[in-house]
């Protein structure tokens, strides 16, 4: 499917050097975002999702951050990039919203001053155009009273209208691709149906594509067209979207989706619980030999302690790190 | 904004009451009877008696505190046991020379302390940031006052090039200023890198990155920004505590000001002087930390005038 | 080598969540003293300030070892001699040894300093956790003194106590110790205010735990780190305080060998012979360096939200 992907990301590694030792945040992973779609990546806290979508934009500190592999965009390795050739790309072709309204905007600046830094920077406009375009793109979100709201502090705004500010300025330059860290997870649960409807409906407008990073299967569900599942720092499954909740292929996504609870589940199969996922997330030093999910697993076989899977393709669609599949 | 002030002006008055009331009662607490001192050794028992009644120190204690803090309101401190001159026109005398020497002293350590902050904290663990960082520790383990003798023995004794003390020319500013700014730009240093790091760490400025701002763009723009606003209240009370503070060095350089004045009338056991210079030293520093936090609150958003 | 920072990188991919949240238990504590140690012993500028300490604490008690016989005799004779074999730092202005003297200053300096970081620890903690815990009137009123304390500088605020009380060793000890009181009750306070917000002590309170069995196990273990950490770079200031009030004269009197008195006397001869005030504030300037040094590394060492 590598034709007409926007962005394709190969064997990416990244680990940092501890005084504990080396931990590899990201070791191996390989995903596709094609135009115009949203890619779910899906995993637990500490899996690597985040460090993969900050790896893209080079965002991890160099010196204790290590970054191997081949992030292709347009055409170029973005990993191979100068500084400078980076920075244009940030916030103007690809651009990043993050969990945290709270502390992802800069108190001293107003919403207005952060939206138009982006569009003079990247298209060039005097402060005056840039402003109105701030102003517009507020309006876009949905904040009422845009040019009020524009001319205030974020601490006067509420949770979920600053990440609708954060959604404007990370939009204002029509990147082609969006990345978005866990962009509802620090918000209200009827504030993130809000924010998930507008994020649909600009992706639509501006034909963009959005990578979206969340633990949250819900949102997945209602927003993803494919969806990627990561563990530990690897990529276990990978399925469009409907494929993956009706029939999850990889132990871990069958843990994950059997641990939703379901209003009336309970009566339905018997269950008095709620169902986890034995066991813990091993430690970045300890990985456990062959498959990295096998300590925990209701389906382990002998030479998933021995061996690491390898990836298997079921189908055209579908993709699977399992012992149980090859 | 307006009300702030004013609002904050009132809360200093309980402050410097506080603090009156403090020194009147500790003053009157101590041993040693202040008109036997006043009058001197030679003085007859009638001399003494006069200069009591003068001082009032036969009235009730009550009595006392109402013409105390009536003087007080008009700026009468009395007069100065040692030399018979009015306290204020003392202090008077004194508080320029101070003034100069913390002024100069701050912008040494602001121009200097800032700016090996900032780098340190932009490129930690590197061979700049130990060096900032080192230096910073030396600064403030080091004695003023030996510092001050050690400049003199180099500057003065050796090299002949600067005076060892007094007041008169632009030559007799240096020394001082740059012995009492050495802990000064130390501490700014210190203070102004761990900000610095601290802001640096936060979330807002990942964002930044992520928009494609120039690094300089977001060290300038973002992060100092943020990371001055502490280091201003750090500024604003170092200057405050040098307006008193500056005493060892001005013991050493023989340099006139409100620091000598305050050891000089506590050795000389002279009260009115110890009371009114600690007086004024509580007022002039209550009055620079209102300065500084009506400046905060103009440069931060963020606080809320209630 | 270690990357420090790189654990803020490890902290957003919320790896050590359990590392971050402050002590419920004693058995956490203990373990994460071990690990600060671990981390201690790592950092060479700390290890250099507890090395500085050690060779100042070592001074200290073996005075009478490393220099017999009496440091305060005079001997006019040998007045302001340069150094020499004899006399390796040489004399002051009666003739007596400064390296003798200055040995035995630290002694004088180390009592001092222990007897005011005594102080302020009897008299501040207490006062600290009672104004923290309790709050109401009682803050409310222990707040303002100490807001009054803590409008002077602190060097100011102890020459203000003196001129009360009088010059001499006892009294410096005092008055430094007051004027260090104020900053340990804001410290104990500002932490016990934290901590009393935590679900876990309001859990405690909800299950009819006594007051008292609360400060100890639960706030007085987060407490700690902050305290000794405050206490090394306390010493520090300690000894610098009473240098300068030695220095001025109206700290420990002579003939008693202190530091800051040797500075203040020897000033009158930097002309001649400056060797007699030189060698005293190295001695400051090294045991002083030693606890910066040392109170930094703890506070790196032991504050798990430490960034530095």
């Amino acid at each position: 499917m590598s034709g007409g992907a926007l962005l394709s990301i190969r064997d990416l590694r990244v680990w940092f050097r501890v005084y504990e030792g080396v931990a590899a945040a990201v070791d191996g992973v390989d995903l596709e975002v094609g135009r115009g779609e949203t890619l779910g990546l899906v995993g637990e806290s500490g899996c690597g999702k985040s460090v993969t979508a900050m790896s893209i934009l080079r965002l991890l500190p160099s010196p204790p951050a290590q970054i191997q592999g081949i992030v292709q965009f347009q055409g170029v390795n973005l990993l191979k990039l100068t500084a400078e050739e980076i920075r244009k790309i940030r916030g103007g072709s690809i651009s990043m919203i993050f969990q945290e309204p709270m502390t992802s905007l800069n108190p001293l600046l107003t919403i207005g001053e952060q939206i138009s830094e982006a569009i003079v920077l990247h298209q060039g406009l005097d402060r005056q155009e840039a402003w109105q375009r701030a102003v517009d793109m507020l309006s876009r979100v949905q904040i009422p009273s845009p040019e009020a709201r524009a001319r205030e502090y974020p601490h006067k705004l509420s949770g979920g209208m600053r990440q609708r500010a954060m959604i404007a300025m990370a939009l204002s330059c029509h990147p082609q691709l969006l990345l978005a860290d866990e962009p509802t997870t620090a918000l209200d649960v009827t504030i993130q149906a809000q924010i998930m409807d507008l994020m649909q409906k600009l992706r639509e407008e501006m034909q963009a594509s959005i990578l979206l990073i969340t633990h949250n299967l819900g949102l997945i569900a209602e927003m993803a067209k494919r969806v990627v599942v990561m563990y530990a720092g690897k990529v276990v499954e990978e399925a469009p979207v409907e494929d993956l909740f009706r029939e999850p292929l990889h132990p871990y996504t069958q843990g994950l989706l059997g641990s939703v609870p379901v209003i009336g589940r309970k009566f339905q199969q018997g269950r008095k619980q709620l169902q986890e996922i034995p066991g813990i997330v091993p430690s970045i030093f300890q990985m456990p030999r062959g498959c990295r999910f096998h300590p925990r697993c209701p389906r382990v076989m002998d030479i998933c302690g021995r061996e690491e899977p390898p990836m298997v393709w079921v189908g055209d669609t579908r993709r699977v790190l399992c012992w149980l599949w090859h | 904004m307006f009300q702030y002030t004013i609002r904050r002006l009132i809360s200093t008055i309980p402050v410097l009451i506080g603090i009156s009331l403090l020194l009147f009662v500790m003053l009157r607490a101590l041993p040693g009877d202040p008109a036997l001192v006043l009058a001197g050794q030679m003085a007859s028992p009638e001399d003494i008696e006069l200069i009591r009644v003068q001082l009032g120190l036969d009235q009730p204690i009550h009595v006392q505190y109402a013409k105390f803090m009536s003087r007080l309101a008009v700026l009468d401190l009395g007069r100065s046991a040692r030399t018979q001159n009015p306290v204020m026109e003392e202090i008077w005398a004194r508080l320029p020379n101070t003034f100069l020497l913390a002024t100069t002293a701050i912008t040494l350590a602001c121009l200097l302390g800032i700016p090996a902050g900032i780098v340190a904290a932009v490129k930690p663990y590197t061979r700049v940031d130990y060096l900032v960082t080192s230096f910073s520790l030396f600064g403030i383990s080091m004695p003023v006052f030996w510092l001050g003798l050690m400049l003199v023995v180099v500057f003065s004794v050796t090299l002949q090039w600067l005076p060892a003390g007094g007041i008169g020319t632009w030559k007799h500013v240096v020394l001082p200023t740059v012995t009492l700014a050495s802990f000064v730009v130390a501490f700014i240093a210190r203070m102004t890198r761990s900000s610095m790091m601290e802001v640096l760490s936060q979330d807002y400025i990942t964002t930044a990155r992520s928009k494609g701002l120039m690094e300089k763009v977001v060290i300038v723009k973002h992060a100092l920004r943020n990371a001055l606003i502490p280091i201003i209240t750090v500024v604003g009370l170092q200057f405050g505590s040098l307006l008193g503070g500056a005493v060892l060095t001005e013991t050493v350089f023989a340099w006139p000001g409100m620091g000598r004045l305050i050891v000089d009338s506590i050795l000389a056991r002279d009260y009115p002087m110890i009371q009114g210079s600690i007086l004024i030293f509580g007022l002039l520093y209550i009055l620079v930390n209102l300065i500084v936090d009506l400046i905060y609150a103009y440069v931060d958003p963020r606080i809320h005038y209630d | 080598m270690a990357f420090p920072s790189s654990k803020e990188e490890l902290r957003k991919e919320k790896m050590q969540d359990s590392d971050r949240q402050p002590n419920g238990t004693k058995g956490a504590s203990e373990s994460q003293f071990r690990k600060g140690l671990a981390k201690l012993l790592r950092n060479r500028m700390a290890v250099f300030g507890g090395i500085l300490i050690l060779g100042y604490l070592v001074t200290a008690l073996l005075a009478p070892v490393l220099y017999p016989g009496n440091p305060s005799a005079p001997n006019l004779m040998r007045s302001l001699e340069r150094p020499s074999l004899e006399h390796p730092l040489g004399t002051d202005e009666l003739g007596r040894s400064i390296l003798g003297r200055v040995i035995y200053g630290s002694r004088v300096s180390l009592m001092i300093s222990i007897g005011v970081v005594c102080v302020g620890l009897l008299v501040g903690v207490p006062l600290g956790l009672v104004s923290g815990y309790y709050g109401g009137k009682v803050d409310f009123i222990l707040q303002r003194i100490t807001d009054m304390l803590l409008a002077f500088p602190g060097f100011l605020l102890a020459l203000a106590l003196v001129a009360i009380l009088g010059v001499g060793i006892n009294n410096t000890v005092i008055s430094i110790g007051i004027s260090m009181v104020p900053i340990y009750i804001r410290l104990v306070r500002g932490c016990v205010l934290s901590v009393r917000e935590q679900v876990y002590v309001e859990a405690a309170r909800a299950v009819g735990t006594r007051d008292l069995k609360i400060l100890k196990r639960h706030i007085l273990p987060n407490v700690m780190v902050p305290i000794i950490v405050q206490t090394s770079l306390g010493m520090g200031t300690a000894i610098l305080f009473a240098a300068g009030l030695g220095f001025l004269g109206i700290g420990v009197q002579p003939p008693t060998p202190e530091w800051g008195a040797m500075l203040g006397s020897g000033r009158g001869y930097i002309f001649n012979s400056p060797h007699v005030a030189t060698f005293p504030g190295i001695a400051i300037f090294l045991a002083v360096l030693g606890f910066n040094l040392l109170g930094d590394g703890l506070r790196d060492a032991l504050d798990p939200r430490s960034k530095i």
